[in-house]
């Protein structure tokens, strides 16, 4: 295989770990919203890059949808304690059994949604006034529009059309009591960036992303992964196959993608050449065309 | 690989979401399941070409009024460079979007519709492109199908163009390209219908285009953000100050000053990630370390000795204001210069531009929503500046409302 050059754009480093610092210092309790998948473990690496050599001031937020990848909680913990930074998690059977939400039924069922309602309770009970996530512009046209800095009303709602003017390199995180900011410091990356940032700073993944062995079932023309979660149906038949995963969400939610790349150099050919989108995989996006803006307007990250 | 960032002004009828959409589409950018999903909306709408435009018209109230109305953000690769589309709405009530979105861009697209030749959207792109000063402008003549590729429509338009932007004052590059998007033709190969233009193709255009030439050799203005102590065993006594280098370059041995305490020291380390470096270059995220302890905060900026650096607390700005409830003299806000946030009162007004005429106004009693013009502004304690000709990374502001607490609008200090 022929030596890759380098292709990140180091623009994009220096522009997150401005934002990230801004956060640190225009908000009295931040946290950084952990899921597990590349994109917070990229913001991950630049928050400790902010900070270098001092810790990162702020703790990570994770919800638990309890049906994570069991490598991805693993994952989560290593970080956790490789970076020294505080993990805090929150899980959705504890909505549940509360009876704030009602878990969805059918093969369809995912806890995607049900996530929204026990991210807006931890903000509430942990006093967070920003929460910093991994969300780009390119992934979808709703994000296409969202300001690095998102002021999110009492009931964490977004409203597009009153979004702040954004000038320059200026961020205004002043905020109203019951307000909230969500903050994306990789917004102008792409998933090859994000990529080629993992490879040549050397950052540890999920092993899930590598190519491996997994039993999935066919559905939809999208192979998911078989796991207890996942309501299917007679003709729904798990059968082995080599795959890896392109983004890592839910096991109900997320698709995996025939591959043999069990490097990152290859991993990164695949995308190059991919045909379909990241959130192509992500069934939560189908439902309708406007399906992620509506989601945020309630509140989704 | 560097970066260039673009910003684009057009309303959906010079075909500017096309363009965007052609570019994205020849360069490969668009994955089949984007493209399938467009290629099934544009056959729903009963069309018989595959609308690239709705590749960007991203927002469900804009899928419904058919217009585009905030700033989208769009993002292509090629082997030289990766690009960020800044794209925004050309109608006037969206001015502030049109400023947003150019805000962060070296160059910027004025589409024109080769049928129509140049409008008021046309002058006020270039107005705004003049007032921030950007490096480039490209004049992208569009609909040049729709003309039989005439290259005398192509020519009166270039006169037209360049006629205004000597009136407006356009210091910058103007450069024009006659464009048939929904066609690609000139977009990414050069058009065999127009055998008159021998020009380079838009692509090529921006592929050749410099980025951040100037900045690196602004004077040094480093913006401290925070104050970096890590209070632990191996970093006992560290002391580093983090912000960001918005020009110039600064390097470990230098002697600095800090403003405002006017202190005096000199560059210990520079941390740029976890690595230390030796000479920083402007844009850059840094940790810096100095010799001597001296008192320096979030706010304050840190420049290099013997290079000049100036003190302000009253001057006039062009300023943009942003906000539906109009803006009167003597009123107060917080402004915002790089990180630094204090109080500021506007004085005065003097002049505003209509946007829909680019005319001046003068007797000016307030500022509507979208309205460009002169103010005077006292700041409660000095800032350290630069005009925005001199140094637009270190003279622009923003003024944010303290009740509200929004973005009200921006500024870019003019002369003091």
């Amino acid at each position: 295989m022929s030596e890759q050059k380098n292709i990140f754009p180091r623009e994009l480093e220096h522009e997150a770990i401005y934002i990230i610092r801004e956060v640190a210092a225009q908000f009295e309790r931040p946290a950084l919203l952990f899921s597990g998948g590349k994109d917070s473990i990229t913001l991950v690496q630049l928050a400790r890059k902010a900070f270098y050599p001092a810790k990162v001031p702020f703790p990570m937020l994770h919800i638990d949808t309890g049906h994570n990848f069991p490598e991805t909680i693993e994952f989560r913990d290593w970080l956790a304690k490789e970076s020294g930074m505080q993990l805090i998690v929150r899980y959705v059977q504890d909505s549940i059994d509360l009876g704030k939400v009602q878990e969805e039924t059918g093969k369809y069922a995912s806890r995607n949604m049900l996530q929204t309602v026990t991210l807006l309770d931890a903000i509430e009970e942990l006093k967070f006034d920003a929460c910093i996530g991994g969300a780009r512009r390119d992934e979808e046209k709703a994000r296409a529009k969202e300001r690095i800095f998102s002021v999110r009303d009492d009931f964490g709602q977004w409203d597009a059309k009153k979004q702040r003017p954004e000038l320059f390199d200026m961020l205004n995180g002043k905020i109203n009591i019951g307000e909230n900011v969500r903050v994306f410091p990789i917004s102008n990356w792409t998933e090859l960036d994000v990529w080629s940032y993992i490879k040549e700073d050397g950052i540890p993944i999920p092993s899930i992303y590598y190519s491996h062995e997994r039993e999935i079932i066919e559905r939809d023309g999208m192979y998911w992964p078989a796991s207890p979660f996942l309501n299917t149906t007679e003709d729904e038949v798990p059968f082995k196959a080599t795959v890896r995963f392109r983004t890592v969400g839910d096991m109900t939610c997320t698709a995996a993608v025939l591959s043999e790349a069990v490097t990152i150099d290859r991993i990164i050919e695949e995308i190059k050449e991919a045909t379909i989108s990241e959130r192509g995989a992500r069934i939560d996006d189908k439902r309708s065309e406007a399906a992620m803006e509506k989601r945020k307007q309630v509140g989704y990250f | 690989m560097d970066v260039l960032r673009i910003a684009t002004a057009g309303s959906v009828d010079d075909g500017k979401s096309t363009l965007i959409g052609r570019l994205l589409y020849d360069t490969k950018s668009i994955t089949k399941d984007k493209l399938e999903a467009v290629e099934a909306s544009s056959k729903r709408k009963g069309l018989d070409f595959v609308d690239l435009s709705l590749l960007t018209d991203g927002l469900i109230a804009e899928r419904e009024q058919g217009i585009t109305i905030d700033v989208a953000h769009i993002y292509f690769a090629t082997e030289t460079r990766k690009y960020i589309i800044a794209d925004t709405p050309g109608h006037v009530e969206y001015t502030r979007n049109m400023i947003t979105g150019a805000s962060n861009a070296e160059a910027s697209i004025v589409l024109v519709d080769a049928r129509n030749g140049v409008s008021e959207q046309t002058r006020r792109h270039l107005f705004i492109s003049s007032l921030l000063e950007l490096e480039t402008v490209i004049v992208a003549v569009n609909k040049m199908d729709l003309v039989n590729f005439d290259e005398s429509v192509f020519n009166t338009i270039k006169e037209n163009v360049e006629g205004i932007a000597q009136k407006i004052g356009f210091k910058g590059s103007l450069h024009f390209i006659p464009l048939a998007a929904k066609y690609g033709d000139n977009v990414v190969t050069l058009s065999e219908k127009m055998p008159w233009y021998t020009d380079k193709p838009l692509l090529e255009y921006l592929e050749n285009l410099p980025v951040h030439a100037k900045d690196e050799n602004l004077p040094a203005r480093f913006h401290v953000q925070s104050v970096i102590r890590p209070h632990s065993e191996e970093y006992h006594d560290f002391r580093g100050y983090a912000g960001k280098l918005v020009s110039g370059t600064i390097e470990v041995g230098q002697k600095v000053i800090a403003l405002p305490s006017l202190r005096e020291s000199t560059v210990k380390a520079i941390y740029s990630g976890y690595e230390k470096v030796t000479k920083a270059h402007a844009g850059e995220s840094l940790n810096i370390e100095l010799v001597d302890d001296i008192d320096i905060s979030r706010g304050n900026t840190l420049v290099i000795e013997g290079a000049p650096y100036q003190q302000v607390s009253t001057f006039t700005a062009k300023l943009t204001w942003m906000s539906e409830q109009p803006l009167t003299a003597g009123r107060t806000f917080l402004l915002q210069h790089g990180v630094n946030r204090i109080k500021a009162k506007v004085l005065s007004f003097g002049h505003v531009i209509d946007m829909n005429t680019i005319e001046e106004k003068s007797e000016v009693r307030e500022f509507k929503l979208n309205d460009i013009g002169e103010v005077g502004i006292k700041t409660a304690k000095p800032i350290f500046a630069d005009l925005y000709h001199d140094n637009p990374h270190n003279g622009a502001f923003i003024l944010i409302d303290e009740y509200s607490n929004n973005t009200v609008a921006v500024g870019f200090i003019e002369s003091i």
